[in-house]
């Protein structure tokens, strides 16, 4: 499809810095030169070779705001040109992700943690400071951010700069002073393996017993041979040996289900997209991981990319696919870095690309890049994002195994869910049955953050009760009491100190009407202020809502209201009737709206007010559930 | 029986669509909207055109041949299908008739010779004869780059050799559809409004056809066919035709020849109009009689381009003494002494269904519950066909075999001279349709006026800038018009519509060359030469 765009040309370095990614314009229709010798009469790049572009739209959208730290209107109207998709679509996706801007900021963009797990630990008075330090600056643009992922050091706080050398790194136990530092010194704290073993305080116990985070914090994760030394990619080797079909049985017979909140069987998933017509397959990773309290993921991809990298590797092979994604959240440029290295390094020892390890199965790993979106997270969302498209989730049906990435049966799974694939396999499928409870199989990551004495990354095999898991990290410091637990994250729920014995299994939770979601296990002591968390995950849910479906893009806006109305003692009537229209709220989103986001967007806030009534959103408890 | 053989979701599940002489983007859009789902479908769209048209751009291969030279590309094709076996030799042994003559005559239509005379890369023409030979499905579709021609009746034998040679025809999803102008061009001929055909393109020399009409109608039909709209001009012009009754259309705008139809309307002793709008045409005529909007103040029905009969409702009374189009000739009729009692369009639609059998089975009833039927439909139990010629499949063969057309490449009328080096093409836009008639009562933000479009590589050699009034100048006659760059055009081609002929009066240019067998002139090449106002002139 030509394009004719009218407006802002590119400068020179604008037009070199989309072309760094897409290549030389083949087309005079595609910003190249015009050349009636060659194209008088035929097209260089036909309709449809023109149209499969798209999915390029976001990379040349990454390259030219790490180039210009913004999207300059000169820009925009050469990707268009180059992938021949109108400026208003170009607008539409550019405008979409938070991480993209359409005005010129300064030199570096820190974003700072306001979300719950941060806020309460000094994130809110950071970047109080920040805004005060550095008022109107052309070096420094300050942002209030969503979860960043590094909730066992909050606060925490994400630099990126851009330039023609661009970079970025997250700040744990961020101050000020270490923002600005790393802002001058261009070094981030992430660099080492104390960032690591910061985030899995069990890396310091030899014997803790560790499988899915062995090598987290003790292995050099750009080493492959440390990576084989300690028993990596012996998985990918028995699943060559076994062959698809065994390796499925294998992922069937250990009973894992999805790790990013879901729990959907991993090995019935896989033998649906085995079994599909169409030959050409696809293997995404979800690795957006946005959920507030999360970042286990971010923790294995950082301190363990080769387990990834195998695991997508032995589902490409499981399932016939020759080519998988990586979508990795924008947050994340250390992720990004760790992973690129892996599969780099696979590439060059033969374990990913043509005839792996010298057998007949190809496959290789593409990273994707998001750009600050909550609702890339959700699947299909994920898919769009990947193609170029708004992140706006889909319609479902049809599923992702039979129509997902580019319309092709499609394995999806989370970060926590692949990595446990070599381990299945080394171990055998009956070996992780085993463990764990009759509902929940295997081990299983914890995202514990909040009030803890030491927040991190925890590993156990199913059935673990949430008071033992308080405990082995290290309890709520200073003696205090627990007030109240978030399970799941933002779109889970919370538990009072009266159901601290539930074991963090998907049954146990289900039982009392929780959730374990992603593992996000969140403390708050009783010093926190809960309508203040309440009211943020409204504003969070407000804010991340792609507003397609008009029950949540309303309904989480009204919803947002109502909390603030009865924080600021004006509710509409009586607390009761507020609670009624909360109720309602929450069903016409769980009713009306297409995708998890708008099922969940009142279940915190929910769970909550049935534990201690109305009075909550505004810190007070009507019911005390103490004891 | 004249119409696509096709239906819009048949082209949204094929796999190969050679789109030939079409800006269906622009001019077809409801079709071109079909059209695409196919190709979202994964269809494989090759678009034929001099131009680089919008439709193009969704094409998966531009076939950018030379104005007029359609037959050699399509010869060029049946060539090397030929040779390369990929055409369908059970299908010609079974249904055609002529395959030698055929192959013999396409013989000369090497690649090589193709790409000399076409302007097109032979591989080209070799990637498109393969993909469109060896598809499954394969559809052709074609409007009026194929039919304003000199010669256009051969272009569209040309491209009906190809369907033969291959079998695509007669099939689901494959076939030959000629795109139809209006929402009710398809239902004007199926009328009867063509020379020669009673409704039901039933013919007005068969003696039978004939007789049953003239048993139903109770009056004699003179037995040889009448005249097309170009003889008509001409019977004018010699003066045997000396009272005209114009329904609907504006020749006087229309025609290739602006200067001719003014001259030749001006002989006639009677003229009378019968319009929505006061028309150029209307203007000369002696009386006019107002008539109602077709789509919203009649009833009756209109047939689309794939053959689909549907039911028009009357939403509003027209307005002040407008009457519907079928009142009016009842009560003329009435004038001249034959009552045909009141008007009812339910009446003259069941008179048609028991005079012509494709449309037998079409009751009202039916055509309301079904959303429309597609004819033939022979009987109330009939559903309707959704593509034609599926006989030519039936074995044994059902009916006469379909014979190959021969066809020569003959170049357009007015070459090129150094006195006139530029290939002038004509055509529509978006926005506007014909003489602007139907259109120009409607706002639009796209709508520019009317330009001579040209390539930047002319305009910067004659000095011309975008906007820039320039002179235009055929062996006819010299119009004014603003300058408009488009890289769609190639150096030594120009394009413009006949929209807005009230400022810039394009006809002026084209050329009366018509093809004697369809009466369509050839307005998609003439030559003209672009000249820079001399700013003297202006002062």
């Amino acid at each position: 499809m030509d394009i004719v765009v009218r407006g802002p040309e590119p400068t020179d370095s604008e037009r070199l810095a989309v072309d760094a990614v897409l290549g030389p314009p083949v087309s005079a229709w595609a910003g190249g030169v015009r050349d009636l010798g060659r194209e008088g009469r035929i097209s260089l790049l036909g309709g449809s070779e023109a149209r499969s572009q798209r999915h390029l739209l976001l990379p040349a959208l990454h390259a030219v705001q790490d180039r210009f730290g913004w999207l300059p209107p000169g820009a925009l109207a050469h990707i268009s040109r180059r992938l021949t998709i109108p400026p208003a679509e170009v607008h539409g996706v550019a405008s979409f992700y938070q991480l993209f801007q359409l005005k010129p900021g300064a030199r570096s963009q820190v974003h700072v943690c306001e979300d719950i797990a941060c806020r309460h630990r000094g994130g809110l008075a950071l970047e109080r400071e920040l805004r005060e330090r550095h008022p109107g600056s052309e070096a420094v643009d300050i942002h209030g951010s969503p979860c960043l992922g590094v909730c066992e050091q909050a606060p925490a706080a994400l630099v990126l700069r851009h330039g023609e050398k661009p970079g970025g790194g997250a700040i744990g136990g961020a101050t000020a002073r270490a923002v600005e530092s790393a802002i001058e010194s261009g070094s981030y704290p992430d660099a080492g393996l104390d960032w690591l073993k910061w985030a899995v305080p069990q890396s310091l116990h030899p014997e803790a017993d560790l499988a899915l985070l062995a090598r987290v914090g003790r292995c050099d994760p750009a080493s492959l041979e440390d990576y084989r030394r300690s028993g990596g990619y012996l998985g990918l080797a028995k699943a060559l040996a076994l062959g698809s079909e065994a390796t499925i049985a294998e992922v069937v017979a250990s009973g894992i289900v999805g790790r990013g909140g879901a729990a959907f069987p991993t090995g019935r998933k896989w033998d649906a997209v085995a079994k599909a017509a169409d030959p050409e397959r696809l293997v995404v990773c979800n690795a957006d991981e946005s959920e507030p309290g999360t970042f286990k993921d971010r923790v294995v991809m950082e301190g363990d990319p080769f387990a990834l990298v195998e695991g997508m590797t032995i589902a490409g092979l499981a399932v016939g696919a020759r080519k998988g994604y990586l979508y990795i959240r924008g947050e994340y440029p250390l992720a990004v870095r760790r992973m690129e290295g892996a599969i780099k390094a696979a590439r060059a020892a033969g374990l990913l690309g043509d005839a792996i390890s010298g057998s007949g199965v190809s496959f290789d790993i593409e990273i994707r890049r998001g750009a600050g979106a909550y609702i890339c997270g959700e699947e299909t969302a994920l898919f769009n994002s990947i193609e170029g498209q708004r992140g706006e989730p889909r319609s479902k049906p049809p599923f992702p195994v039979q129509n997902g990435l580019f319309g092709k049966p499609t394995v999806i799974n989370n970060v926590e869910t692949l990595v446990n694939i070599p381990l299945v396999m080394r171990e055998g499928g009956a070996a992780i049955a085993a463990m764990g409870t009759t509902g929940s199989k295997g081990r299983k990551l914890f995202c514990v953050s909040g009030n803890v004495a030491r927040p991190g990354v925890y590993e156990f095999p199913f059935g673990i009760t949430l008071a033992e898991l308080i405990g082995k990290a290290g309890g709520v410091p200073d003696g205090r009491p627990v007030q109240a637990v978030l399970l799941g994250g933002a779109a889970g729920a919370f538990v009072g100190p009266a159901q601290l014995q539930v074991p963090l299994t998907f049954e146990g939770t289900r039982a009392i009407g929780a959730t374990l979601g992603s593992g996000v296990v969140m403390v708050f002591d009783d010093t926190v202020d809960l309508g203040d968390t309440l009211q943020r995950i409204a504003a969070f849910f407000r804010d991340e809502s792609c507003g397609q479906c008009v029950p949540c893009r309303v309904g989480t806006s009204r919803q947002e209201e109502l909390v603030g109305r009865i924080r600021a003692g004006k509710p509409l009537g009586s607390l009761a009737e507020e609670s009624a229209l909360l109720d309602d709220l929450a069903q016409v989103m769980r009713d009306a709206s297409i995708c998890g986001l708008g099922h969940t967007a009142s279940s915190a806030l929910q769970s909550a007010v049935r534990l201690w009534g109305p009075g909550i959103l505004n810190g007070a408890k009507l019911v005390d559930n103490h004891g | 029986m004249g119409g696509g053989t096709n239906s819009y979701r048949e082209i949204e599940e094929t796999d190969v669509i050679l789109l030939w002489g079409s800006n269906a983007r622009e001019t077809h859009p409801i079709f071109f909207h079909h059209l695409l789902k196919g190709v979202h479908n994964g269809a494989r769209l090759f678009a034929v055109d001099p131009r680089r048209t919008s439709s193009v751009k969704w094409a998966d291969t531009w076939v950018g041949l030379d104005v007029g030279t359609d037959i050699v590309v399509a010869n060029a094709m049946g060539r090397e299908i030929i040779a390369r076996g990929w055409h369908d030799k059970r299908f010609i042994e079974h249904a055609t008739s002529g395959f030698e003559d055929y192959r013999d005559a396409v013989e000369p239509f090497t690649l090589a010779e193709a790409q000399r005379l076409s302007g097109v890369p032979a591989a080209v023409i070799h990637d498109m004869a393969k993909a469109y030979a060896t598809a499954k499905r394969a559809m052709i579709c074609w409007t009026l780059g194929i039919t304003e021609h000199h010669n256009g009746v051969d272009n569209v034998s040309s491209l009906i050799n190809l369907a033969l040679l291959t079998g695509h025809v007669g099939k689901y999803a494959s076939g030959l559809n000629p795109l139809r102008g209006q929402n009710n061009v398809q239902g004007g001929g199926d009328m009867g409004a063509l020379p020669d055909r009673f409704p039901g393109f039933q013919h007005v020399e068969v003696e039978a056809h004939r007789l049953k009409f003239e048993k139903a109608w109770n009056a004699p039909i003179p037995a040889k066919r009448g005249l097309n709209l170009t003889a008509m001009l001409e019977a004018m012009d010699h003066g045997e035709l000396k009272a005209l009754l114009v329904l609907g259309e504006n020749p006087l705008q229309s025609e290739a020849d602006r200067k001719h139809a003014e001259k030749v309307l001006g002989k006639l002793d009677f003229l009378v109009v019968q319009d929505l709008v006061l028309t150029p045409t209307a203007e000369m005529a002696h009386v006019v009689f107002p008539a109602a909007a077709g789509w919203c103040e009649s009833e009756g029905t209109v047939t689309n381009s794939e053959r689909r009969v549907q039911r028009v409702r009357r939403a509003l009374q027209p307005p002040g003494e407008a009457r519907d189009d079928g009142q009016i000739l009842h009560d003329l009729a009435k004038a001249m002494g034959h009552d045909w009692g009141p008007f009812s369009a339910k009446a003259v639609w069941d008179e048609l269904r028991s005079l012509s059998p494709v449309h037998q089975g079409m009751s009202y009833e039916r055509l309301e519950a079904g959303g429309g039927l597609q004819w033939p439909c022979y009987d109330e139990a009939h559903p309707g066909e959704m593509f034609l010629h599926s006989r030519l499949w039936e074995v044994p063969l059902n009916g006469p075999r379909v014979a190959f057309q021969v066809v020569r490449h003959s170049p357009p009328v007015e070459p090129l001279t150094p006195e006139f080096p530029i290939r002038l093409t004509t055509g529509r836009r978006l926005d506007d349709y014909n003489t602007g008639v139907q259109t120009e009562g409607f706002a639009s933000p796209l709508r520019r006026g009317e330009t001579i479009d040209l390539s930047p590589e002319d305009a910067g050699a004659l000095g011309l800038a975008d906007g820039e009034v320039a002179r235009v100048i055929s062996p006819r006659g010299e119009i004014r018009a603003p300058v408009r760059l488009t890289r769609s055009l190639r150096p030594g081609l120009a394009f413009m519509t006949f929209h807005f002929q009230d400022s810039v009066n394009t006809n002026i240019l084209t050329i009366d060359a018509t093809d004697p067998r369809s009466g369509t002139a050839e307005f998609k090449a003439c030559s003209i030469r672009v000249e820079k106002l001399n700013t003297a002139m202006l002062a």
